[in-house]
């Protein structure tokens, strides 16, 4: 349904409810973080961002032009081979598979005594990995920016020059 | 796949395939839509596919949320999720909202500029522009005005 | 949205609620699931919430837009500060044990809550500047024809 409709609002708004449902079942594999984002993200912010873009630029798309068949073919090629790709990977919920075996345990034994925050998510994003989550956050800095550069600033100047020339 | 396909098997890879399934649903809305809120929907599937993909690889089977008790003993027999896919995905999701909201203001920003939010209008418009170019300075050159 | 008296109030009522709530999320989240970046998001929410429902002129009146873009920036130098202020103390690059030489346990407990701030400040003004951006424009659809 998501695919065929025309109704951009609509697809906005199921998008909204796509992410709230993705949070519970994030809440259902244990990622309780994982899930407070998106909920917060994708149900609060991206719905409001979508409807801001619907309502600057148009609700309704346009009927597709070209038949969907090249499209299809590809993407049934591209689904077929990460299927393939996945005959191989440990079942799910498999305490003994290779991601689990690593740093997982040396993080879970090392935690309590290094740094003395309960919740490990935090204790890894902010600690462990603090240059990963730096430049995280320095990404959405430069999208920030960016936005900014693109709406914000090119609104003013215009605002600008209309004053002067009234 | 030396012990053939076993119920468990099925079981144990059946969420692998539902976000495959997920993915290549993204994957076809960007292919074969030509409207770009839409488009910038199908990443959004995506990358939320890719999300699930990583977070259902770190459960572990009986396992809770990887939070330590506050106050007390850790109790050793406890098995907690994998915390590291959750950091990830969580950096993941507030850097996918960051870019995708880039996303729509470049779309916004189209819509200025050309007056519509599709492929073929574009194009059109892009051809408009070519063929009235070409008018203007093929008389400018006395190149063949065709 | 002048006519919704229920929306109005309750929004009045919630929007405290939800800072609030940020606020915990942020600090409490060595404790429990919560961190920056949920709690620059859900406080980020709270000011979009009251823009839609009232106007942004009365956000703006609060959190200006010259603020937004300077915290922004605030929150990254203040991640990074943290960082430089261990590498002056002799350590590692965002090493926080050197927060606090007597007990690094303390000071890995400092370095998170002042990266933590960084990180709730830049998602907050991010966020913030780009709702600011979006509703910056005229738009083409007008209130009736949704």
């Amino acid at each position: 349904m998501a695919v065929r409709t025309r109704s951009l609002f609509a697809l906005a708004m199921l998008s909204g409810g796509f992410s709230l449902v993705s949070a519970a079942l994030f809440v259902a594999l244990d990622a309780v973080d994982v899930a407070f984002t998106e909920a917060a993200v994708g149900a609060g912010i991206s719905t409001v961002l979508m409807l801001g873009t619907l309502a600057l630029t148009s609700r309704y798309e346009r009927a597709p032009a070209h038949k969907p068949w090249l499209p299809l073919f590809v993407v049934t090629v591209t689904g077929a081979a990460l299927i393939y790709g996945t005959l191989d990977m440990p079942d799910f919920g498999d305490p003994n598979a290779p991601a689990m075996r690593h740093v997982m345990p040396e993080y879970l034994e090392r935690i309590p005594h290094e740094i003395g925050v309960p919740n490990i998510v935090t204790a890894i994003l902010a600690s462990y990995r603090g240059y990963d989550t730096m430049g995280e956050t320095a990404v959405v800095f430069t999208a920030g920016i960016g936005v900014v550069a693109l709406l914000a600033a090119l609104a003013r100047r215009r605002r600008r020059g209309e004053e002067e020339e009234s | 796949m030396q012990q053939g396909v076993s119920w468990e098997y099925l079981v144990g890879h059946a969420n692998y395939w539902l976000f495959v399934l997920l993915m290549m649903t993204g994957l076809y809305i960007v292919v074969a839509r030509g409207n770009f809120v839409k488009k910038v929907i199908g990443l959004n599937m995506f990358q939320s596919a890719v999300i699930m993909l990583y977070i259902s690889m770190g459960k572990v089977a009986g396992g809770t949320a990887p939070i330590f008790p506050i106050h007390g003993e850790i109790d050793p027999a406890t098995v907690y999720t994998n915390p590291l896919p959750h950091v990830l995905m969580l950096t993941a999701i507030v850097v996918g909202i960051a870019t995708t909201s880039l996303a729509l203001a470049l779309i916004v920003r189209i819509r200025e500029e050309y007056g519509t939010i599709e492929e073929q209008g574009i194009w059109e418009a892009e051809q408009e522009i070519a063929a009235r170019e070409r008018r203007q300075y093929g008389e400018v050159f006395g190149e063949g005005s065709q | 949205m002048r006519h919704h008296l229920i929306l109005r109030v309750i929004t009045k009522i919630l929007a405290g609620t939800i800072m609030l709530f940020a606020f915990y999320v942020q600090f409490h989240g060595d404790y429990s699931p919560g961190g920056g970046f949920q709690a620059g998001v859900i406080l980020a929410v709270a000011f979009i919430l009251y823009g839609l429902v009232f106007s942004v002129e009365t956000v703006q009146r609060v959190m200006p837009p010259w603020l937004v873009h300077r915290a922004m920036a605030l929150g990254l130098l203040l991640y990074a500060g943290t960082g430089v202020a261990a590498l002056l103390l002799g350590y590692n690059f965002l090493d926080y044990a050197a927060l606090n030489a007597h007990d690094p346990e303390h000071g890995q407990e400092l370095g998170i809550l002042l990266v933590e701030g960084g990180v709730g400040i830049t998602v907050t003004a991010v966020m913030l500047s780009i709702y600011y951006a979006f509703v910056g424009r005229t738009p083409v659809i007008g209130d009736e024809e949704w």
